[in-house]
């Protein structure tokens, strides 16, 4: 290996920074309003739930489909960590209004709509919109909903938020006014220029924070420090520091590395990188299986699918996390990978028990492999929610199912988070259903055998006898939309 | 004289009952609003951090805080011995609320001590460094369980009773008895709680707080610093929410950053965690309500006896004001011709509850169409015709008195019903509802039109007053204050409109200023819907003031009668001549007239005896009505908000733009409470649900499909209020009362209606699906 570089560089707004002083734990919020005293950004909640800290960062993106393009994504600056913010571009809203103090498009219309009372959620509000702005300029209601499933705002009820936003997106200044567009050229080389073909590693105190360069960077840092903490899109990292105020020493962030960004597509299946966000992975995903597609779309919000990955989804472990029922139903499985080697597994045996997974120090999630779905063969995944957006699920049930020439379960595949220590397979309800006629009084049966798989908790999310009840009702569902009849509601027929 | 303004001009820009934006709306978009932890810290600030027990009733044997102080940058730990002159804070003055536990824990969160350092970082990770050891205590933690282990009350009940409501209970041709669990609420004000203290020379000490109240601060810090009043001068320029959530909660903040700035000399800051903000500050009070009601077999209600019992946590707070606002909405728009209506505000091991948006209001109307709602069901009825029969008369009927004998002399709400139904189109689609329920296996719609009249002014009378200070400087511009605060409200924005309209002068010659105990004394909380309507007309005393002297003044100088000056358009009219607004200032200065004023104003007509449960505490009534249609997955329980129409009436709107914003708002925090927003304790009575990871607020996809509304903009107000206008703050939470009862009917569908649902709130998927099994059952 190289020498290592000693600093994280990336461009704020206008001004290109290089650190070399950050603590493992430094969070890009607190950098903006402590350091450099753009207090614009505003901290609501500290756990990337309410929006108030929402900033654009722009990065080099290549999933191995479009090439290289400079994205710009919204992320939640308080749980985004200043050591993942290398060859980026950190746009706040101090930068979008024009020096004269002209405001623009998105801001003013803000403003002609009384889109703000109290004002503390609106900064964040008007970064999410520049977000779609950039992207979309005839966006629906149903893009706006979604643009702004991870923004809070107490006082308005949205409604004035939305026209604003159907407002701005007619409002095209020429690009010199808007200031992503006219310095995308410049930025895009600066950024490559800012990348390190070097693993940077930065000591604050007794903390460290470590940025590999590559794959195999990564896998030596990992031979080093085993026990490093891992952290590719600190949705839930971030929370570990912002709530409970753990250590990370050493933090090693994966974010940037371009090989764990990759998405392969062949008649086979889907390979989907371990860094790949949420945002990312979402049209590859929904075009081999659409019931993904949706699900994704109420994962957190936008600036955490944006931030967080599958591969960070699937390692922590988490029973409720929303990504493992589906890929186990899908038959997914997991590389891990390490200084000695790599190893694949069926995902499924990768979760043993609560918080422990077939992960060994040394190793790290690669990538995840998705078989694509048999010709005929039916997939859904279903979660359940207190708020239908931007919520951790009560329970998630996916369904999978291949019929016969005479409508018999020829195979089968059921899954739910949310009613066990684990993400885990229903196998009575399998055994109930394989072989069976797919019929009412089938589905009646296996909805019975459900309570031999599984006796869910009670939470502050559910009761166990809601868990148990829905996850019934759940496989009822799933037999009758493959009857054609319409049982989930939906408050807009197409999400563009 | 430049003559070019004066000819083309003829109106001013931001007079009042126009549509005009946030005073502040472009600092809000452009991220230069400042709010209290945006301002430039005073050099050395330190930084605060509550430290929380975890235990929800329990002695404290010993707080061993050595390793809390050992932490490299703690510069000192405060626990209640360290109160200068007093540990109470307590705003009802029961003497019930330390600042910190001192020996006793008595809610799941409650602060025992507090850490000061050098960054917020180190207080906060000090903060949980402490060795606590308790002796447990037996804890309540349910209004259930209070009621059970004997109901000790944390302040007085109330009763409001008029004729013999139990001999006509018995008389009735029919009657029923039910119970209705109402969920508390979190505020989530998007700022949380903030205080910035600021030592000054001798006893001097001005702190920045992000409160509803500035006085109370005030008289709070004063109180524990052992200093008087005159010593403390609080500020707030903004808040980032409040919604009641501060009111009275800021207080200890603010008193611990003054101990902290006092002791060390030096500014000190206090900003918790959005989690130690919604563990340690109190919420919307839950309601257990037992109703007993009689009615003949068209709807028509005999009598009502109803018991409102409350969790008010460990102190009463505002909890006595919260459960009598509860008993002063029974009726929602309803005659009772028999009642009695009883509070019960229960001491619990939980947060202290406090004021939010409606102040028990809305509990108490919730619980009133729970009734109507039985009443439809029980007869096979549509409850909007149950609403229709109980409904006050006009003034006169003799159908006009409240249960606290107060006559309604403004009713509106037969116009009110009848336009919205009409223009909603309520009797067709729903029809068509049922129509649609028949053939919808899993889907099922429901729709329903609740009213909402919503008394005005605070029940304690001697808060209804409100000052103003107003200057003109000598180039023209004016300086405005007002005691009351801006919390995105647009009060700032209503009370520059009635100057400007007042001196017939552009609203940007209007300067607005942070409001603060040091120019405006005595003041109110902003609370109760009341801002607009108190500081509104102080503010319009102040100008009057002023322009009687400038009158006179004109008259004087100009040779002619007072008749003869007028304010016009940016100018003084005297005679045939127009002067410049500011060239007629500058003359006024030079001759020595005052151009400042403090206004004042008190709430006319009003008053109250508690005792006998008897007067006219309400100036006046605001009223407004919502059809909401919805659709549930009886499958999963999880629902759909497709269609709300609200009409809502605002007298004569003092700005169309920011009142709506207020109805919309309102409603989607208001339907917030009712649906998604759950508070959920464990066994050992702790609040899970402190976090917006745990506790779902409305998003946008939350809010209905389609929604419109409308001012009902024939409205003015019956009494003397500053244009004419009504208050706006809290009526609208309660049109959402239509989304639950609507809920309710798709739920009923499954049982062919023949039940009434009895839908507790909040009504999440949960408690829908879980009420579709128990009517599949029936």
């Amino acid at each position: 290996m190289a020498q290592a570089s000693d600093s994280i560089r990336f461009i704020l707004n206008d001004t290109e920074v290089a650190l070399s002083d950050v603590a493992p734990t430094a969070t890009l919020l607190d950098y903006l309003r402590l350091e450099r005293r753009l207090t614009g950004t505003k901290e609501g909640c500290a756990e990337g739930d309410c929006g108030a800290c929402t900033v654009l960062v722009g990065r080099l993106s290549n999933d191995g489909e479009n090439g290289e393009r400079l994205v710009y994504e919204s992320v939640n600056a308080c749980i985004r960590f200043v050591g993942s913010l290398n060859a980026t571009h950190v746009v706040t809203v101090e930068r979008l209004a024009a020096k004269d103090g002209t405001l623009h498009p998105v801001q003013q219309a803000m403003v002609d709509f009384h889109g703000s009372q109290c004002g503390f959620c609106t900064p964040g509000i008007v970064m999410s919109l520049y977000g779609l702005w950039l992207t979309n300029d005839n966006p629906s209601r149903a893009a706006i909903e979604k643009t702004l499933q991870g923004n809070l705002c107490r006082c308005t009820g949205y409604e004035p938020i939305v026209r604003a936003a159907e407002a701005a997106a007619r409002e095209r200044p020429l690009a010199i006014f808007d200031p992503i567009t006219r310095t995308r050229e410049a930025v895009t080389e600066r950024l490559k220029a800012l990348r390190s073909t070097e693993t940077i590693v930065i000591r604050k105190g007794a903390d460290c924070l470590i940025v590999p360069a590559d794959a195999t960077g990564l896998a030596t840092v990992l031979d080093e420090h085993p026990t490093a903490t891992i952290v590719a899109g600190a949705t839930d990292v971030g929370l570990w520091v912002t709530k409970q105020m753990r250590p990370l020493n050493p933090a090693v962030f994966i974010n940037g590395i371009a090989e764990l960004q990759r998405i392969d597509r062949t008649d086979a299946g889907l390979t989907i990188g371990a860094g790949v966000s949420y945002t990312a992975a979402f049209d590859a995903l929904s075009a081999a299986y659409p019931a993904f597609g949706q699900l994704i779309d109420r994962i957190g919000g936008e600036q955490v699918r944006n931030m967080g990955t599958i591969g960070g989804n699937i390692a922590n472990g988490s029973p409720i996390g929303d990504s493992p029922p589906p890929l186990i139903v899908l038959g997914a499985s997991v590389t891990l990978r390490s200084k000695n080697g790599m190893r694949t597994l069926p995902l499924e045996e990768f979760f043993i028990a609560y918080g422990k997974q077939d992960r060994k120090p040394g190793e790290f999630v690669e990538s995840i492999f998705v078989p694509a779905l048999p010709k005929g063969d039916r997939f859904a995944a279903y979660k359940v929610s207190k708020r239908r957006d931007e919520d951790i699920s009560a329970l998630l049930g996916a369904f999978r199912i291949g019929l016969d020439e005479d409508n018999r379960v020829r195979t089968t595949l059921v899954a739910f988070g949310g009613m066990a220590a684990t993400p885990k397979r229903a196998k009575a309800v399998e055994a109930a259903l394989i072989g069976q006629p797919w019929s009412e009084e089938t589905v009646r049966a296996a909805q019975a055998a459900l309570e031999s798989d599984y006796q869910p908790i009670t939470d502050w999310r559910a009761t166990s006898a809601y868990r148990m009840l829905a996850a019934k009702n759940l496989l009822m569902r799933f037999f009758l939309e493959s009857t054609g009849e319409t049982v989930q509601l939906q408050r807009f027929e197409d999400v563009a | 004289m430049d003559k070019s303004t004066f000819e083309e001009q003829t109106t001013i820009a931001g007079p009042m009952h126009t549509r005009l934006r946030h005073d502040s709306a472009h600092k809000h978009v452009a991220g230069t609003a400042d709010y209290i932890d945006d301002m430039p810290e005073p050099a050395g600030t330190l930084h605060g951090a509550l430290g929380l027990t975890d235990r929800a009733h329990a002695e404290i044997l010993d707080m061993d805080l050595s390793a809390v102080a050992a932490l490299p940058g703690v510069v000192c730990v405060l626990t209640a011995s360290d109160m200068p002159h007093s540990n109470d804070i307590s705003p009802s003055h029961l003497h019930d609320e330390p600042v910190l536990a001192d020996g006793r824990v008595q809610f799941h969160g409650q602060p025992a001590f507090a850490v000061i350092a050098e960054t917020r970082d180190i207080a906060r990770r000090a903060a949980r460094r402490a060795k606590i050891t308790y002796r447990d205590l037996p804890h309540l933690i349910d209004v259930a369980d209070a009621m059970a282990q004997g109901g000790e009350l944390v302040t007085q009940p109330l009763t409001l009773q008029r004729g013999d409501a139990d001999g006509e209970l018995e008389r009735a041709p029919r009657r029923l008895k039910g119970q209705m669990r109402i969920g508390g609420q979190e505020h989530f004000y998007l700022e949380g709680h903030i205080a910035l203290a600021i030592p000054g020379e001798d006893d001097e000490m001005t702190v920045w707080s992000s409160t509803q109240h500035p006085s109370e601060i005030q008289h709070m810090v004063a109180h524990v610093l052992g200093v008087p009043s005159n010593a403390v001068t609080v500020n707030v320029r903004r808040m980032g929410g409040g919604f009641g959530g501060k009111e009275t909660q800021g207080n200890q903040f603010a008193a611990l950053a003054a101990v902290a700035a006092r002791k060390l000399r030096r500014a000190v800051k206090f900003r918790p965690d959005r989690d130690d903000d919604m563990m340690a500050t109190g919420k919307r009070h839950d309601f257990l309500v037992d109703y007993d009601v009689g009615f003949d077999d068209d709807g028509r209600i005999h009598a009502v006896h109803a018991n409102y019992a409350a969790r008010c946590g460990y102190s009463s707070d505002l909890s006595g004001p919260v459960t009598d606002r509860a008993l002063f909405h029974a009726d929602s728009s309803y005659f009772y011709p028999h009642v009695k209506l009883t509070s019960q505000p229960l001491k619990t091991n939980t947060v202290s509850n406090t004021a939010y948006r409606g102040f028990g209001g809305p509990q108490g109307m919730v619980a009133a169409e729970r009734i109507i709602e039985e009443i439809g069901y029980a007869l096979g009825k549509d409850p909007l015709d149950i609403r229709r029969l109980n409904f006050y008369g006009e003034k006169g009927s003799g159908r006009d008195i409240t249960p606290y004998h107060q006559k309604i002399e403004d009713n509106i709400i037969h116009r009110i019903v009848g336009e919205l139904e009409v223009s909603a189109d309520y009797r067709a689609r729903r029809a068509a509802i049922i129509d649609f329920n028949k053939s919808s296996r899993v889907i099922r719609k429901g729709i329903a039109l609740t009213p909402v009249k919503f008394g005005i002014s605070f029940t304690m009378t001697a808060f209804n007053q409100a000052g103003a200070l107003v200057h003109i400087y000598q180039d023209g511009s004016v300086h405005l204050n007002h005691g009351g605060t801006e919390m995105g409200q647009g009060l700032y924005t209503k009370v520059a409109q009635i100057l400007a309209d007042s001196f017939q002068i552009d609203i940007d010659r209007v300067k607005i200023t942070a409001t603060t105990t040091g120019k405006v004394p005595n003041t109110s909380a902003t609370a109760a819907s009341s801002g607009s309507d108190l500081n509104g007309m102080a503010a319009f005393d102040a100008a009057r003031q002023i322009k009687d002297r400038l009158v006179a003044f004109a008259a004087e100088r100009w040779q002619t009668t007072a008749e003869h000056v007028t304010f016009v358009a940016n100018h003084v009219k005297i005679g045939e001549e127009l002067v410049p607004f500011p060239d007629f200032i500058r003359q006024a200065y030079t001759a020595r007239i005052q151009l400042s004023a403090a206004g004042f104003y008190r709430t006319p007509k009003i008053h109250w005896d508690r005792a006998t449960g008897r007067g006219t505490p309400f100036y006046y009534f605001a009223y407004g009505a919502a059809v909401s249609e919805v659709s549930i997955d009886t499958l999963t329980g999880e629902y759909l908000v497709d269609r709300v129409d609200v009409l809502h009436d605002v007298g004569r709107s003092l700005n169309p733009a920011i009142d709506l914003g207020q109805i919309e708002g309102g409603f989607v925090q208001g339907m917030g409470w009712l649906t998604t927003e759950e508070l959920w304790w464990d066994e050992k009575g702790r609040l899970r649900t402190h976090a917006p990871s745990t506790y779902k607020i409305p998003l946008a996809s939350d809010r209905p499909k389609i929604f419109n509304v409308r001012l009902a903009e024939w409205s003015e107000n019956a009494e003397k209020t500053i244009g004419r206008s009504k208050a706006v703050g809290e009526p609208p939470f309660m049109l959402p009362i239509s989304v639950l009862e609507a809920l309710s009917m798709a739920v009923a569908s499954v049982a062919d209606y023949r039940e009434c649902p009895r839908l507790d709130t909040p009504a999440t998927p949960e408690r829908i699906l879980m009420a579709v099994e128990r009517l599949r059952g029936i």
